[in-house]
């Protein structure tokens, strides 16, 4: 293995491990928050024990998070020192203003975690309210630093060699709205579905829990809306990659030929010798029509991108499917609890859609998963797109598989740990009694 | 004064703010470590009580630190990521077990067994991130990392922290941290008995420190030229001796009469004004000799923009960091137990 391959796969299992704990503190303080408004307006202490059974939940995956966002602000300067070198004051602007959002996401989970009997319960709530905006924020700073190293904007070199930057024109840059819009609603939505998994699997062992039912009430919801909201934000970040970075859809897409009326491709195979997809389902027109608005649109094809500059088609093509896959299952199955719901005036506890929802926990983060694998590898060979390649930031540093292999052990010992703590969490969850 | 010995500053000023609050959590740890006799355990949920609402928050002055240098010395991050890659892994991996061990313990089954494990666990790796840290701050100043002018690092600099003064600096930087918590702690206990363990290990850590200042001091003329120059010939040395100097027979003298909460200030002032002197001491070098913060800043535009974004988050941000240190650390002793204890 290279050092280059080894970096590239040890930042991959760093982000792909943080970005679960991550969208945990962007999504979870919003169920919290219902909850506990829930029991400031009706009393009920249901409500209550939902909020704080949810809190101890997030304070296991905070600490996570926390740790394991701090070994990407190192791996930065570890793995991609000249990236860093270049790029560290372009990006000043959001990554501080992410290190305030998260030092007040941290000042307030304190308060909210430990204060329950210390605080007035307004202002336990208000404290819940901050950890859910600064959360939120700190997310969107970072996805807008991400945004800039696909759309490398507010910046230029003068002549001797110096940079003139304009940090403002950086953060803002076109691919920041979509970006974020897109990740912001992807956290809530994955989150909501991992919950409801969670309390759909109690309740289906113990129909007519009260403490599960009322959590189901709480959090599908959320999971309802965020699952029709997602395809439209995704239709936003999709169009402005259409224009900004043409092989970034090209390969998401599996598209070869440079063409007008260009087919929406679910599922095949792209074969990157022979550069053509198989055995996938052709809808005539679609792409041109989603990317630019019309049938008759040309989008380019991967044969007119050099092959230096592709980014691996297979790969990109097939998290792109899984994305999407995810996206539609989890609208499916809103639609389908939303008419039960409606139909029956309460909510739906058939054991069939229980069962159905406990499937559907893990598509959320799958989703995310498969998302961020559509960004970050679909960049390729880039780490900022069109201005400098991956093969460039990387550390002279040797020896990195051994720390990769260390990083792997590490990750995959504290994810079955956290599992196993949560369960615990869950495990003893009070028995609301029968309905 | 220029935009870039205003980040300096602010970065100096989070390296303090850092060794304050989290580097009395990681002294925390230490204690955790070498707690002993029939009370050991209730000295370990002490420890816990004090540091779980607060910790993460004060682990975020180092991530501040991190954000600022990239931004506002960005070849002095990459040089500093090259150059001291395995001892930064190392505390990294610490940072993660530690964090992890730390609140998996509250959460895991509160059996004896399973509790000292964890216990065990985060102590070790309390001892392991600050000591690495200072191994880190050490190699900076050693003058061994050398850069050329296109910012490539040489090859022997991977084994600068290897050195004595490095190491001394890592031990020295556990020894402080350790000293700081013991006397947090022993302001704020009621229990006599406590209090005297608390006390004895303020005062031993103390001497420690004392020591390992020496160890450290003598290692420089050899391991660090610039640093010990500035420390023991520049201008303001002499009167730096004589404030630390001070201030130590301050703190021996508010720990003997039991003045906790003025031995409580007295620490803090000292341990500021060490790191203060080590950063003055290093002026004006981030990497000695090839790094100043003066020749590698970023463009005045984004020194501007961060370094005034920085100074009003740091305005917005100070009353909500206060309600949170007050809520939990402003009366109520940390031994009596409260509910919400009991996960």
């Amino acid at each position: 293995m290279t050092d280059l391959l080894a970096a590239r796969s040890q930042m991959a299992i760093s982000l792909a491990f943080h970005i679960v704990f991550a969208i945990v503190g962007m999504g979870m303080p919003l169920l919290m928050v219902l909850a506990e408004g829930r029991w400031l307006r009706h009393g009920d202490p249901l409500d209550r024990e939902l909020a704080q059974r949810w809190a101890k939940g997030t304070a296991i995956m905070f600490a996570v998070g926390a740790v394991s966002g701090t070994v990407l602000s190192f791996e930065l300067g570890l793995l991609w020192p000249e990236l860093m070198a270049f790029a560290g004051p372009i990006l000043g602007l959001p990554f501080s203003m992410e290190g305030f959002a998260f030092f007040f996401e941290a000042i307030f989970l304190g308060v909210y975690l430990y204060g329950w009997e210390r605080v007035p319960p307004r202002a336990h709530w208000l404290a819940g309210v901050g950890v859910f905006l600064a959360g939120t924020a700190s997310g969107a700073f970072v996805v807008c630093a991400n945004a800039w190293m696909n759309n490398p904007t507010g910046w230029s070199r003068l002549p001797d060699g110096t940079l003139q930057i304009d940090p403002v024109a950086a953060m803002f840059n076109p691919g920041a709205p979509g970006q974020v819009l897109h990740m912001v609603v992807a956290a809530w939505l994955s989150v909501a579905f991992a919950v409801a998994a969670v309390h759909a699997w109690y309740l289906r062992k113990e129909p007519g829990n009260r403490f599960h039912r009322r959590a189901l009430e709480v959090v599908l919801p959320v999971a309802m809306v965020c699952a029709v909201a997602q395809p439209l934000t995704g239709h936003v970040a999709a169009e402005h990659i259409a224009h900004a970075q043409p092989a970034k859809l090209a390969a998401a897409e599996a598209q070869w030929e440079t063409m007008a009326r260009a087919p929406l491709r679910l599922g095949g195979w792209p074969d990157e010798e022979a550069e053509v997809t198989r055995y996938s389902v052709e809808l005539p027109g679609l792409l041109s029509l989603l990317s630019f608005g019309e049938v008759d649109a040309v989008v380019t094809g991967l044969r007119d991108i050099p092959r230096e500059d592709r980014p691996p088609v297979a790969v990109v093509h097939l998290a792109y499917q899984v994305m999407l896959g995810c996206g539609m299952a989890m609208l499916g199955l809103s639609a389908l609890i939303a008419g039960l719901w409606w139909r029956r005036g309460q909510l739906p506890d058939d054991p069939r859609l229980l069962a159905a929802i406990v499937a559907a926990g893990p598509l959320g983060v799958l989703a995310v998963e498969a998302g961020w694998t559509v960004t970050e590898v679909g960049r390729q060979p880039w780490v900022v797109y069109g201005v400098m390649r991956t093969a460039d930031a990387v550390t002279p540093v040797q020896g990195i598989p051994f720390t990769l292999a260390g990083y792997l052990g590490l990750y995959v010992a504290l994810s079955v740990l956290v599992v196993l703590l949560l369960r615990r969490q869950f495990h003893h969850a009070p028995h609301g009694g029968a309905a | 004064m220029t935009w870039e010995l205003l980040l300096a500053g602010l970065v100096l000023a989070c390296l303090v703010l850092y060794a304050l609050l989290a580097g009395a959590d990681f002294g925390g740890g230490v204690w955790d470590l070498l707690a002993t006799g029939p009370r050991a355990d209730d000295q370990r949920r002490v420890i816990e009580r004090a540091m779980g609402p607060v910790w993460e928050a004060n682990h975020v002055w180092l991530i501040a630190i991190l954000v600022l240098l990239f931004t506002s010395f960005p070849r002095a991050y990459a040089t500093i990521g090259t150059a001291l890659h395995l001892p930064l892994t190392l505390m990294l991996g610490g940072i993660v077990l530690r964090g992890t061990a730390f609140v998996f313990r509250h959460y895991d089954s509160h059996r004896t067994e399973v509790w000292r494990s964890w216990s065990r666990l985060f102590a070790v790796t309390s001892v392991i991130t600050p000591f690495m840290l200072g191994v880190c701050l050490g190699a900076a100043a050693s003058g061994q990392i050398r850069v050329d002018a296109a910012g490539r690092v040489a090859p022997e600099a991977a084994w600068a922290w290897l050195a004595p003064f490095p190491l001394a600096v890592g031990a020295l930087t556990v020894a402080v941290f350790a000293f700081l918590a013991a006397v947090y702690l022993l302001a704020e206990v009621d229990d006599p008995e406590l209090q005297r363990a608390f006390r004895k290990r303020a005062l031993g850590a103390s001497a420690v420190v004392t020591a390992l200042a020496w160890v450290t001091f003598f290692a420089a003329a050899e391991g660090a030229p610039h640093l010990r120059a500035g420390l023991w010939s520049s201008a303001w040395a002499l009167p730096f001796q004589a404030f630390t100097g001070a201030l130590g027979a301050g703190i021996l003298a508010a720990l003997v009469t039991q003045r906790r909460q003025l031995a409580r200030v007295l620490a803090a002032l000292q341990v500021t004004a060490l790191v203060c002197g080590f950063g003055a001491a290093q002026y004006p070098y981030i990497v000695t000799p090839d790094i100043t913060f003066t020749a590698n800043a970023a463009p005045q535009a984004v020194l501007q923009v961060v370094g005034g974004g920085m100074v009003m988050g740091l305005v917005l941000l100070l009353p909500a960091y206060l309600w949170l240190l007050r809520v939990f650390h402003a009366g109520g002793a940390l031994d009596t137990p409260s509910a919400e204890d009991t996960p």
